[in-house]
């Protein structure tokens, strides 16, 4: 179904394959990404899975919803795109994703 | 509303509850004009004229034995009993309010009437909806005898702007600043630690390790850093509020002790800045830089009530953490055999040892309005206490939940920091100290073995230990290789 690129803060591409279904922290914590949490099991209550959409992507995975803005904006590295990876859904529209980890989650 | 009968106790709670919004009026327009320290005073002389004209009581507890839970009706369960965690009776009784009745009222406690959750998923559902469950207007049970105004206890949007005042002193940025001086103090009080015989660890290294934590956070003289440690205890430790020892007399004179020496820190440390003394990463400094808060002196309550959060947010947690970890291994010992061949392990055991222990037992929250949950009724203005020391032990989340497990694979879900706007930010703060607690500990010691039973804190809100007699056994010969965790720069 394709792969999603999660690069770490310091520039290290992590690729994962896309599973249907899947939430991307769920696809990251299953895989190892160094950096992605997930405390909260996947109900934007943490606020540990913390992506930021790469700009040329951010029309196709949308802006964040109220419901993660309550907690990723807590985040001094919270920028306009940045989301609560439990919140991204994986499917094929997502094939070749890229998105990058603030330097530490909160 | 009306239906329900009004009894003495509903009328009492109604004029207190009137009282203290009078109070906080009152406070909001003194407070601009009054030095805090003669406001605190001042509430503290109107609580016992009030006393004296029997128009309330100061809450204090004495301790009987508590019945098994199968022993007791479902309805007159209370398990805001300050004494349930001494006597071991905590685990059993959520064990059954889960199974039989996960959202469960309590009519009449001596703090009034209150809803308990106590399932996992119900607790993480409360905590995340702001919006039906408010923090307002404070997290614990009864009530705090003054009004200082915490974050912790306010909803967005007043909470967020108040906690990104000052979230950066905890922020993982600053704290990766801090690591190696936050690993020489604990080195140093480790290496002064007798071998020879058994000690209380609660005091020598529990508070010793969170007192020294505050004062670098703080830039609190460092030599007078048990202050911070006695004021956390004695306010978290109010009768009133959480079932503790402290009654309303002693809880006073402490507030305003508090109180003038904080005030008298800001102006010291205005003063050295102005002075030319480079800014530190302490949370003074940072309130002095920020924008939002630069004038925040000018507002004792708000001020008074950041710095308090602070200190005993930081104080009780840690600190038990710190004595339930050394507990949980001695009860599971094959578990500190398994950490000791592998200390790669310790960051999970540090999230496994904040699940077991829950220093924290519960949040409480109010109904903002009728609310169907969990096929119960709460009424818009109800008390909802969720007890995270019973999610943490929910065995539809947790297999094996009672079992201290350092592999745990999922012990990072435990609940203790809650969920939601209202999670904690001291959580990386915490983990750090425990993750080089428990680096040092295993670079020093081949055993730490707790002698007899330790000691339990009187409170329906701090799970905690009081003493634990520990006898340490040094390895025989210290390793070349340092145990580190994580690659950390410097540290």
């Amino acid at each position: 179904m394709g792969t999603i690129t999660f690069v770490e803060h310091d520039g290290t591409p992590h690729q994962v394959e896309l599973e249907d279904g899947s939430s991307l922290m769920e696809l990251a914590t299953n895989h190892g990404v160094p950096g992605i949490d997930g405390d909260c099991g996947g109900e934007a209550s943490c606020g540990t899975c913390h992506v930021i959409v790469d700009d040329a992507w951010i029309t196709t995975t949308g802006t964040r919803t109220d419901l993660e803005s309550q907690m990723v904006e807590m985040s001094p590295e919270c920028g306009p795109n940045s989301r609560l990876a439990c919140q991204l859904r994986a499917s094929p529209a997502l094939d070749g994703l890229t998105v990058h980890l603030p330097e530490f989650q909160m | 509303m009306f239906e329900q009968t009004t009894t003495k106790r509903e009328t009492m709670t109604t004029n207190s509850t009137l009282f203290q919004r009078t109070k906080v009026r009152v406070t909001d327009t003194v407070q601009a004009t009054v030095p805090v320290d003669r406001v605190i005073q001042s509430v503290a002389l109107t609580l016992k004229a009030k006393r004296l004209a029997g128009m309330m009581k100061a809450l204090r507890f004495e301790e009987r034995p508590i019945p098994d839970p199968a022993d007791v009706p479902l309805e007159e369960i209370d398990v805001s009993n300050p004494f349930m965690n001494r006597q071991g009776q905590w685990y059993p009784y959520f064990a059954r309010l889960r199974e039989e009745a996960p959202v469960h009222y309590q009519p009449k406690s001596p703090f009034g009437p209150f809803w308990s959750v106590t399932r996992y998923a119900d607790i993480q559902a409360v905590d995340s909806n702001a919006e039906v469950f408010s923090a307002e207007p404070y997290i614990v049970l009864g009530p705090p005898p003054f009004n200082a105004e915490m974050f912790i206890a306010m909803d967005p949007p007043k909470h967020d702007v108040q906690r990104r005042a000052v979230q950066g002193v905890v922020a993982p940025k600053n704290l990766k600043e801090m690591e190696s001086l936050i690993r020489e103090r604990v080195q140093d009080v480790l290496d002064n630690l007798p071998t020879d015989r058994p000690f209380d660890w609660v005091e020598r290294v529990s508070k010793e390790i969170t007192g020294r934590m505050l004062a670098t956070l703080l830039d609190f003289p460092f030599e007078e850093r048990h202050k911070l440690t006695y004021w956390s205890d004695t306010i978290s430790g109010s009768a009133d509020a959480t079932g503790g020892t402290t009654h309303q007399d002693e809880l006073f004179p402490a507030a305003v002790d508090l109180a003038r020496n904080f005030t008298a820190l800001w102006h010291d440390k205005a003063a050295r800045r102005a002075a030319g003394e480079p800014d530190g990463f302490d949370l003074i400094t940072l309130m002095q830089t920020s924008e939002d808060t630069k004038d925040l002196i000018k507002k004792p309550f708000e001020f008074l009530g950041n710095l308090t959060l602070l200190i005993v947010g930081g104080n009780d947690t840690t600190r038990n953490s710190m004595t339930g970890g050394v507990l949980a291994l001695n009860r599971f010992p094959d578990e500190f055999e398994k950490l000791k061949a592998d200390p790669k392990l310790i960051p999970n055991m540090v999230s496994e040892i904040i699940r077991w222990q829950t220093p924290l037992a519960y949040m409480r929250r109010v109904a903002k309005r009728d609310v169907h949950f969990g096929g119960q009724f709460i009424r818009k203005g109800d008390v909802v206490l969720m007890w995270y020391v019973s999610g943490n032990r929910d065995e539809r989340k947790f297999e094996n939940a009672d079992d201290f497990i350092i592999d745990r694979k999922n012990a990072r879900n435990h609940m203790s920091f809650g969920f939601g706007v209202h999670r904690c930010m001291g959580n990386r703060l915490a983990e750090m100290q425990l993750r080089i607690l428990w680096e040092e500990l295993l670079e020093r010691f081949d055993r730490i073995e707790v002698i007899g039973e330790p000691s339990y804190v009187q409170s329906n809100f701090v799970k905690g230990y009081s003493d634990m007699q520990v006898q340490l056994t040094p390895k025989p010969v210290r390793e070349q290789t340092p145990v580190r965790v994580e690659a950390t720069s410097g540290a």
